[in-house]
């Protein structure tokens, strides 16, 4: 699945990271490569971007571009 | 000796430079690009300039901020480099020293917030960590103002000794073994290029253009690099960008390992999640914001910078007064007494009393920026703002431009990307000022006394629409292409410190009083010649025969198709260049009326309430005053694109207007 689709406080882990150009080298210079844990922190009061948190931080990102990272999601 | 400061955003970058270097600063922009340079002189230290790059999260060749980093750090190369790292964030901070440390420059890490790694029970080993990456590294607290004098030493040690990091091989693998062929085969185009090799071959890896295009690579020796990176790319099952982010994190990680020992997560970022529950809540998140820009607002252009502004144009008045007195008793000419009186002190001094409301509201800004709720604002307004191709951020200055153009402006530096601060700075004087205010309080009470609150909104909603219209057709010509990323840290919550803020408004106070002693004085002096003088040079007693007004009337035709081309109103609009107050006032000066209150009376024989809407929608478009277009030409770094701009703007003007009056004719019947 995509990052797009993982619900808010789920856990996934990066299987690969697509799109190209500055956009997908700003995606991988801010931590999100493969084996990453992230986890779904909120969405905006207007449904997007949402909120990320990954190696102790806090990021976010647009759902447009979530949807090009790759995920497995975590069982709880 | 130049040493530069480099680190992520929000690590406390700029407390550190300021407790490096005090108020002795200087800010500048890089040449070419509007990114900020600052530098200083380092504190108690003799010959060593400190320079303030700017905040990014890594050497990557995509942004206006990274390429002058890299540039800075190849072409000037700095004795000594020091990175700051957020030990609280560790991991992602010091993916910015890996690309740092291929640079082949004596790197020294300031491994700040380390008081609050303390408190929350979590330790980093120092010693351990310095060995595995290298690097002397520096525990600090910059806000507490902690080990900053130690850091300077290690800095100068380095230097001194060149002490560059040492050849630890960061690479393992696949990655390692393509980085060493490369380098190899690439040896000689790097000494001519006079890049530092370890850096190169691995940007030749990650296949990066910029470095591509330095080395003049010969088509075999492409051709083998590319076998090589396909061969990479291969064993690893991934791309080259991927392969070396990849590399470089799992090395931190490796590093890191026994070295930094965390308890989940620390005390700032639960606090901040714990705020964040209110301040970007679904439901509530936006009337906060709201509420927030309100209060500010408020407390700026009604109470705080208000008053103080009152109180400094009673000062600049009573001086004003003074000199005229003066300069009565002296007997001084006639011409002369006016320039001084007239031009220079009306005109700078009706520009310098706007400098309490510009220090006050910086004061509110750079406390919400230093806070890390800005970054909050961009999250919750970021879907807004997108349909136009700009991102939640550029909604700052955007709501003050409804203020003061002027500190608008001069707040898109907060903004990530060239292009979105460019975009914003032509987008903001759309948002109508407060100072139009008059203008429309005259006119409707003139033409549309029952109707007046409807009037108002018209134009302040109507400003916004031709905003948003002119960001699209932007979107699709100017700024054409793709806006950059955005993938945007949201910081933890921090309390600002009180120097930081205090030295901020000095900033901007003095990049304003610079502009009103420079562009604006200037400009003073050449209304108040038009204003002042005929064509035959005399003085002028009426103001009917000066030049302005001569000026006009020669422009008077242009505004026939929007039905105001009496000299009158070109006249005002002329001088509402100088301020946009100007324009009730010259309207009261050429149709003698001895006080603008009366104005409305008289108005009907200028305009017919069509025509007055017309004028309306003109004033509310038309350039901004001299004071904002000088911040204009500041921030966008170029006069010729300020001029530019300010023509597309009267254009823009000019074809509302005419569609107003036009259409407006059309259904009236007129």
């Amino acid at each position: 699945m995509t990052l797009d689709k993982l619900k808010v406080g789920a856990y996934g882990v990066i299987e690969a990271v697509g799109g190209e150009g500055a956009l997908r080298r700003r995606l991988l210079d801010m931590g999100l490569t493969p084996r990453t844990r992230v986890m779904v922190r909120k969405v905006a009061p207007m449904g997007d971007p949402i909120e990320l948190f990954l190696r102790g931080y806090e990021l976010t990102i647009r759902l447009e571009d979530a949807q090009k990272i790759e995920i497995t999601e975590e069982k709880a | 000796m130049i040493i530069a400061l480099l680190g992520n955003p929000n690590s406390g970058k700029t407390t550190l430079f300021n407790q490096l270097t005090g108020s002795n600063q200087h800010v500048g922009n890089f040449p070419g690009v509007t990114v900020e340079k600052k530098e200083g002189a380092i504190r108690g230290q003799k010959n060593m300039t400190l320079v303030d790059l700017p905040g990014i999260y890594s050497l990557s060749p995509y942004t206006a901020e990274e390429v002058v980093t890299r540039d800075f750090l190849l072409v000037n190369k700095p004795e000594a480099v020091i990175n700051i790292v957020d030990a609280t964030n560790i991991e992602r901070n010091l993916y910015l020293t890996l690309q740092l440390m291929e640079v082949g420059v004596p790197v020294v890490v300031a491994l700040n917030m380390m008081d609050e790694v303390r408190q929350n029970g979590d330790s980093i080993d120092v010693p351990l960590l310095s060995q595995n990456l290298g690097l002397p590294i520096v525990p600090i607290s910059a806000a507490k103002n902690e080990g900053c004098e130690e850091l300077v030493q290690r800095t100068i040690e380095a230097a001194q000794q060149k002490d560059r990091p040492r050849g630890l091989d960061l690479c393992q693998g696949e990655v390692h073994r393509a980085v060493h062929s490369i380098a190899h085969i690439i040896e000689k185009e790097v000494k001519d290029a006079g890049l530092p090799s370890r850096y190169a071959a691995t940007k030749v890896v990650e296949g990066d253009p910029i470095t591509l295009s330095k080395l003049n690579l010969t088509d075999s020796e492409k051709e083998i690099i590319d076998n090589i990176v396909r061969e990479m790319e291969t064993n690893l099952g991934t791309d080259r960008e991927a392969a070396l982010a990849d590399m470089r994190y799992d090395f931190i990680a490796n590093a890191c390992k026994d070295a930094v020992k965390k308890n989940g997560n620390s005390r700032e970022l639960q606090r901040s999640i714990q705020i964040d529950r209110v301040l970007t809540h679904k439901y509530f998140g936006i009337p906060i914001f709201l509420c927030v820009m309100l209060l500010t607002f408020f407390l700026t252009f009604n109470v705080i910078g208000a008053l103080l502004s009152d109180w400094l144009s009673l000062g600049i008045d009573g001086l004003t007064g003074l000199l005229d007195q003066a300069l009565t008793n002296l007997g001084i000419n006639a011409a002369v007494h006016s320039l001084l009186i007239d031009g220079v002190c009306v005109g700078v001094g009706s520009v310098l009393s706007f400098l309490p409301t510009i220090v006050t509201l910086f004061f509110f800004l750079s406390i919400l920026e230093d806070s890390g709720y800005m970054a909050r604002v961009a999250f919750v307004m970021d879907k807004l703002l997108r349909k136009i191709g700009l991102s939640g951020r550029s909604f700052v200055p955007m709501l003050i431009g409804f203020g003061c153009s002027v500190p608008a402006i001069m707040a898109t530096r907060t903004l990530a990307s060239e292009r979105d601060r460019r975009m914003t700075i032509l987008l903001t004087p759309f948002m109508s000022c407060s100072a139009k205010l008059p203008i429309y309080a005259t006119f409707t009470a003139a033409f549309f006394p029952n109707a007046a609150p409807l009037v108002m909104i018209g134009l302040y909603v109507g400003g916004m629409v031709v905003g948003v219209l002119y960001g699209l057709l932007l979107k699709h010509s100017v700024f054409k292409g793709k806006p950059v990323p955005f993938v945007m840290e949201l910081p933890a919550y921090r309390l600002p410190s009180a120097k930081s803020v205090v030295i901020h408004m000095w900033e901007k106070a003095k990049d304003f009083l610079v502009k009103a002693f420079t562009i604006i004085f200037m400009a003073s002096i050449v209304i108040w010649v038009l204003q002042s003088f005929d064509t035959r040079l005399m003085m002028v007693s009426d103001s009917s025969d000066s030049m302005l007004a001569g000026i006009g009337r020669f422009i008077a035709p242009v505004f026939a198709p929007l039905g105001f081309g009496n000299w009158i109103s070109s006249t005002a609009l002329l001088t509402g260049l100088s301020a946009k107050e100007a324009v009730v006032s010259t309207l009261a000066v050429l149709t003698n009326v001895p006080d603008t209150a009366q104005l409305s009376t008289v108005l009907g024989s200028l305009f017919t309430p069509l025509s007055a809407v017309s004028f309306l929608t003109f004033t509310l478009l038309y350039m901004p005053c001299f004071a904002a277009v000088a911040a204009v030409k500041r921030e966008l770094g170029s006069a010729r694109y300020a001029a530019l701009a300010m023509f597309a703007q009267c254009c823009v003007a000019w074809i509302v207007a005419f569609l107003v009056y036009q259409i407006g004719g059309l259904i009236l019947g007129v």
